[in-house]
């Protein structure tokens, strides 16, 4: 089914965008349903994340295969990698956008209500002060504490610092093509990266259950929640691909000059790693 | 140059009938299911607004009520930007980009055939949300909250379609640019490059940049209604104009994201007709990078009557007015290009010599609206309703049909009736400029956008303006009937088409084989 | 029929002739932007013409070149194309003389905004609530407070009537302002953004749910100044407008005197026991200004969006819980509370129409003390 044009590899007609598609529409259509309080809404759920799960298995193999069968010239590589490049940096945006809301709410709104200057805390919160960490004016959600940056987010910073370490060493194994160091190496990658998970786990329910902090705490518990679980979010994807990465690597897949699969997950891996470290500097420290 | 394949010798290698189309993962296949696509949103758009042009065309309410009136504002601006004018010109970059650069295709062809078929179902959702309890929304395409927060059932079905929107864009942006990096053929440096790609290319690059940052604001406006958030909610310290910013940072690139690629056709088109090599190159192009850094820092532009501190706006106005610039160099290259040249007037001559003068019409416009102290009169009302169709609707669209008519005979092998062509471009201009120029004096008069029903004093400018509307919309009915001509059958077109025509498109036939350039080009 | 055809053409074009002509006559015709009274608003205009004479000079300029182009270069004249396509020279020079340009419009652009946003030294504050969908306003200064609402007949927006000279353009209630004092709004808003703006004072400011926003203006000529809602705020967001009547300083204090008076009868209104009739006529008056709008007038509501109150659960319910929930409203949706909106006397009012309305018939009656008991 290829067909190779001046070298490049150009696939035939494939279903899996389709099935995606439909995966995909039947999934929010699925979670619409479900917040809108609909019956259907769990069933759609749940076929839709089936179907995209079985698009992904069907399109990864896919590709997978081709790449194993020697079909992607280096053109092609780097055609890969220009792509997960620019979509990296799509989600760099994408967390920008709540790294700037939390940046407006204490530079900007916190202050303007509890300022003085057109009134805004005389005339409609009753003297309120600004202060951060802060759940408003309207004590939404109710008194609550914070997470000291201290406890488990340093342990955690310091967990994925060294996951980026060992992903390094996993890839220079990969490089002079020793393949045992370079599943260990993965392996340790992976451990690290779901007690990262745990541990953040952990940290949720210790909010939830003893500090009354939910995403319900006003801004600092909308901005906090939001950033970190996006964060988790990220961490689960990274740590399933690099599973992936590390049980291709056991069936000898990639070679010491072509694996941009491994390299496309290791860059992942470091842009969530960089992303903890925002915030772990803006979220917990200041 | 490469082999003549015949077209249709190639097709019989592939699947037929409807499931060539959903599993093709051709560039052309591709092109041409973005072109109908666009022009089925363009004609449900279009049909949105009649009913807007309807409803205003007398004081008083007659035909619809206010809350669906509102509704159809909304849809009928996220359809004509997100269904409309963007996936024409992902039609235009699938079709030309590869042509252009002497590449056998995309360089992620499947990647390719899903950014289009995601639109369909995100805009079947959209569109399902009218037949919902509570309406479609109708917060305007703004989607500000806390109004946004009071749209009914319609509300995470708006959400999820404007994410699966953003996901289409944002797989089609990445093919773009890999494949401009990635599949030029060899001696096609960057400076060499047409246009079209380079401005596709920078495009390209604001989609990437601003698409997420509007999936991150719906997602927020998600979690605050569903999830007890309070982003946009002063009493837990957020903010209902944080939305604002958040927005614009990406509704301000995104009206470049408009603009800049019909900067781009009209790049191409005036030179062929003038016969005369574009003036100014490579400050076209730093002028399109340019524009396209400015468009960053002057979002709050939107957003001069919200009571933000002086400081800001001034820094905006400053920052706006001078897009005016680069925009302004682009103008005098076109018109320097023309200058001295030998000209012809074919449709896609003239439509792009229409873009040029409206265009320049609704920029000047929105340089006044970028005077801050006098925004505090424009804001809001028809006045920037009038600047914004300037730009877009004989910007845009006027760009994208001119696109349509110059490369039409290159896709089809057939050339397009010229008389029909000519009689569209003049009815178009005539009734365009009926309907959207009384809106300035409108604005000025003081009337506000968003309303269905107003004072009796705006009455006569309304109803020339829907007069004008009608005409219009029964205008691109002719429009249609063209291009569907012209796919079916009509004189055979030359391989370079037009006298003046230089690039390496002109190089393939007429059609061009299915796979652009199976080897490379050399380029001189 | 082709007479008022020929005029609207003949208007259309001295429209055009008007804009590009520049006169300060245009005004009059309802094609410019208003000059307007305040200082402000003139500078406002200032701008807005020397802008416009620019983009219309640089306008012939471009255009010109472009024409003539267009018909001395063509190649039916047989003209041999030309084929430069670089002047370093040029292209520095029209990059910087529009960026001159532009700087020469900044200069003034800038005074007129620091001026405008200078709120310091106001003689008179007046909060202003922007509520889906009418205008609140307290005066800070001295306690007088109401509620301002459109005062068109449904009968005119439905083209049943004949629509009057300010059709949609005229409200129950004015806000009244002395002239010549500088007069600064404190601008908020209850449920959803709005706009506050009067073309004829110059100046439109966001009304934010949760923060105050501060314009000021100081009207130069007693007389009454029309503006509307100018941001999207719902569906009657086209049926929300501003009045200003600006007033001598005599007879402003005349008026300010008169808002007390009536500020205490309707005190002493809220004391006293009302009769069925008086609440019901009241009642209904009340429902079809400040409730109808969402409800409608036969209290069926709009299904999917806004409940009906005929044979409604809480109309029908217990009392208390029908005037908890007008007081407090129902947080995250549309229903306000309008607990400031309105007064005891009005509460009680509607709420006894409601519960006895379109064969409502539950016999209850509330009285102002209720409502005050239930604050
Ligand atoms: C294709 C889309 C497009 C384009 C290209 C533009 C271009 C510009 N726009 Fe526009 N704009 C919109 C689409 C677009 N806009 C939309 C959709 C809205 C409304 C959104 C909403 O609220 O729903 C809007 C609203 C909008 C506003 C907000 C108005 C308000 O709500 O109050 C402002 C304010 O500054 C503005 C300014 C500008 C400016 C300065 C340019 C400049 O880029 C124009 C530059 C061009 C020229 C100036 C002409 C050519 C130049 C010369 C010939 C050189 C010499 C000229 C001089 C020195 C004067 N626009
Ligand atoms: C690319 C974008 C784009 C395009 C192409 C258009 C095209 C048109 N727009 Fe649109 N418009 C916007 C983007 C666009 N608009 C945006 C962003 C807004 C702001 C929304 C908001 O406030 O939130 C807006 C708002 C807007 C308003 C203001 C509404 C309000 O404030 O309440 C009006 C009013 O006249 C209007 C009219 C039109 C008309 C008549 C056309 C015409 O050009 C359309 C012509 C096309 C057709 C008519 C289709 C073809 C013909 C048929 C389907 C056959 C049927 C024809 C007949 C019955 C005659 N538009
Ligand atoms: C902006 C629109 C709007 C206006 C104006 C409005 N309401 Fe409502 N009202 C609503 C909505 C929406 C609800 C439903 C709230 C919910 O989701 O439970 C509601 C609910 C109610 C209910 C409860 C109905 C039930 O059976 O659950 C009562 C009673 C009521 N409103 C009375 C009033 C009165 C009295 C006024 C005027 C003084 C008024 N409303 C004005 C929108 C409005
Ligand atoms: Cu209030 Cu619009
Ligand atoms: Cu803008």
């Amino acid at each position: 089914m290829s067909e190779a044009h001046g070298g490049y590899y150009v696939p035939h007609g494939t279903y899996w965008p389709i099935v995606g598609s439909i995966g995909l529409t039947t999934l929010l259509v699925g979670v619409a349903n479900f917040l809108n309080g609909w019956n259907a809404g769990e069933a759609l759920m749940v076929a839709g994340f089936a179907i995209v799960l079985f698009m992904m298995f069907g399109w990864f193999g896919t590709v997978i295969r081709e790449s194993e069968s020697g079909m992607y010239d280096d053109q092609v590589d780097r055609s890969f990698r220009w792509g997960m490049g620019w979509f990296i940096f799509s989600e760099v945006m994408f967390f920008a956008a709540f790294f700037g809301a939390l940046f407006y709410a204490r530079i900007y709104s916190v202050p303007w209500l509890g300022g003085a200057d057109p009134g805004t805390n005389e005339f409609l919160w009753n003297g309120f002060e600004a202060v951060w960490p802060t759940n408003g004016p309207g004590d939404v959600g109710g008194k609550f504490e914070t997470i000291g940056a201290w406890g488990i987010p340093a342990i955690n910073t310091l967990l994925l610092l060294s996951s980026c370490v060992t992903v390094t060493f996993a890839h220079w194994a990969l490089k002079k093509n020793q393949r045992t160091p370079l599943v260990l190496w993965l392996l340790a990658t992976v451990v690290l990266g779901f007690t990262f998970l745990g541990l953040q786990i952990m940290e949720y329910m210790h909010a939830y259950h003893e500090l009354n902090l939910t995403l319900g705490s006003g801004i600092y518990g909308s901005t906090f929640f939001m950033l970190t679980g996006f964060h988790g979010f990220h961490v689960t994807v990274g740590a399933i691909m690099l599973t992936v990465i590390m049980l291709r690597s056991m069936k000898g897949h990639f070679t010491p000059d072509h694996h941009f699969a491994f390299e496309g997950v290791a860059w992942y891996w470091h842009f969530v790693d960089v992303v903890w470290l925002g915030l772990f500097i803006f979220v917990y420290i200041l | 140059m490469s082999t003549a394949t015949t077209h249709d010798a190639h097709h019989e290698e592939h699947p037929s009938g409807l499931m060539r189309w959903v599993t093709t993962t051709n560039h052309k296949d591709i092109g041409t299911l973005y072109l109908l696509f666009s022009l089925l949103m363009f004609l449900v758009g279009g049909a949105m607004a009649m009913v807007i042009r309807a409803e205003l065309f007398e004081p008083g309410l007659q035909f619809v009520e206010p809350q669906f009136f509102n509704s159809m504002t909304t849809m009928h601006a996220l359809i004509m930007i997100f269904g409309a004018v963007m996936p024409a010109f992902v039609c235009l970059a699938n079709w030309l980009i590869p042509m252009m650069i002497g590449a056998p295709d995309m360089a992620l062809p499947r990647m390719n055939n899903w950014s289009f078929w995601i639109l369909p179902f995100a805009f079947a959702i959209l569109l399902s949300t009218l037949f919902m309890e509570g309406g479609a929304p109708a917060g305007g395409w703004t989607m500000y909250p806390p109004l946004v927060m009071q749209t009914g059932n319609a509300f995470p079905f708006l959400i999820f379609s404007v994410h699966l929107m953003g996901i289409s864009s944002i797989m089609g942006a990445i093919n773009v640019i890999v494949t401009i990096v990635n599949m030029r053929a060899p001696g096609m440096t960057m400076m060499k490059m047409p246009l079209f790609v380079w401005t596709w290319l920078i495009t390209a690059y604001l989609l990437i940049a601003t698409m997420p940052v509007l999936a991150g604001a719906v997602t927020m406006l998600l979690t605050d209604r569903f999830f007890d958030t309070s982003f946009f909610n002063a009493a837990g310290g957020g903010d209902p104009v944080m939305f604002q910013h958040i927005f614009w940072f990406f509704g301000h690139p995104e009206v470049y994201i408009l603009i800049l690629q019909a900067f781009g056709i009209v790049s191409q088109i005036i030179p062929t007709f003038a016969r005369k090599p574009l003036f100014g190159y490579s400050s076209m192009v730093y002028a399109t990078a340019s524009i396209a850094f400015l468009s960053f820092i002057v979002w709050a532009h939107h957003m001069f009557t919200v009571g933000m501190p002086l400081t800001g706006e001034l820094f905006f106005m400053y920052a706006t007015m001078l897009i005016a610039v680069p925009t302004g160099v682009k103008v005098f290259n076109w018109v320097s290009t023309m200058w001295r040249g030998a000209m012809t007037f074919e449709t896609p001559m003239l439509f792009a010599i229409g873009f040029v003068i409206m265009f320049t019409i609704g920029g000047f416009s929105g340089l006044m609206l970028a005077m801050a102290p006098v925004d505090f009169q424009y804001h809001d009302t028809y006045f920037v309703v009038a600047h914004f169709h300037y730009v877009l609707v004989t910007g845009a669209v006027f760009a994208i049909m001119g696109a349509t008519y110059y490369w039409l005979p290159k896709w089809t092998g057939h050339m397009y009736n010229e008389k029909l062509g000519k009689l569209h471009f003049w009815l178009s201009t005539i009734s365009v400029n009926v309907l959207f120029f009384p809106q300035h004096f409108l604005g000025l008069a003081g009337m506000p956008r968003r309303i269905p029903d107003y004072s009796v004093q705006f009455a006569g400018f309304n109803e020339i303006s829907s007069i004008g509307g009608f005409a219009f919309g029964l205008t691109q009915l002719l429009f249609v009937y063209i291009v569907f001509k012209t796919i079916k059958g009509g004189e055979k077109a030359t391989d370079q088409v037009w006298e003046g025509a230089h690039g390496l498109e002109w190089t393939l036939p007429s059609p061009p084989p299915y796979h652009s350039f199976s080897t490379a080009p050399e380029v001189k | 029929m082709l007479v008022t055809k020929t005029k609207r053409a003949l208007t259309a074009a001295a429209g055009i002739a008007a804009l590009f002509g520049a006169t300060s006559a245009a005004a009059e015709y309802g094609l410019n932007l208003t000059t307007g009274v305040t200082p402000i608003s003139r500078e406002a205009y200032d701008l807005h013409m020397l802008i416009l004479e620019v983009c219309i000079g640089i306008g012939v300029v471009v255009f010109g070149a472009m024409f003539i182009s267009i018909i001395k270069h063509r190649k039916s004249r047989g003209v041999q194309p030309s084929q430069f396509h670089e002047s370093t020279t040029v292209e520095i020079l029209w990059t910087i003389i529009p960026f001159l340009i532009l700087v020469g419009m900044a200069i003034p652009a800038t005074k007129a905004l620091v001026a405008m946003e200078d709120t310091s030294n106001a003689d008179l504050s007046i909060k202003v609530t922007g509520y889906q969908w009418r205008w609140g306003y307290d005066y800070v200064d001295n306690g007088i407070s109401f509620i301002s609402s459109l005062a068109t007949p449904k009968d005119q927006i439905y083209n049943k009537a004949k629509k009057d000279e300010h059709y949609l353009l005229e409200v129950d209630k004015p806000l009244v302002v002395p002239v010549n004092k500088k007069v600064r709004l404190l601008i908020t808003a209850n449920d959803v953004i709005h706009a506050w703006w009067v073309p004829a004072l110059g100046m439109k400011k966001d009304a934010i749910p949760g923060y105050i926003n501060e314009m000021w203006f100081k009207v130069e000529k007693a007389g009454t100044y029309r503006g509307q809602c100018a941001e999207l705020c719902g569906k009657d967001h086209g049926f929300m407008p501003i009045v200003v009547v600006a007033k001598d300083e005599a007879d402003y204090e005349k008026w300010v005197a008169e808002q007390k008076g009536e500020a205490k009868a309707d005190e002493q209104a809220a004391q006293r026991t009302w009769s069925r009739d008086e609440l019901m006529a009241r009642g209904e008056k009340v429902y079809n200004s400040s409730c109808a709008a969402c409800h409608q007038a036969n209290g069926e509501g709009v299904p999917g969006a806004f409940p009906a109150l005929k044979g409604g659960a809480v109309t029908t319910g217990p009392v208390a819980g029908h005037i908890s929930l007008v007081l407090n409203g129902k947080p995250g949706t549309a229903m306000a509370a309008f607990a400031n909106q309105l007064s005891d006397v009005e509460l009680a009012a509607v709420v006894t129409y409601e519960r006895n309305a379109w064969g409502n018939d539950t016999g209850d009656m509330v009285q102002p003390s209720d409502v005050k008991a239930a604050r």
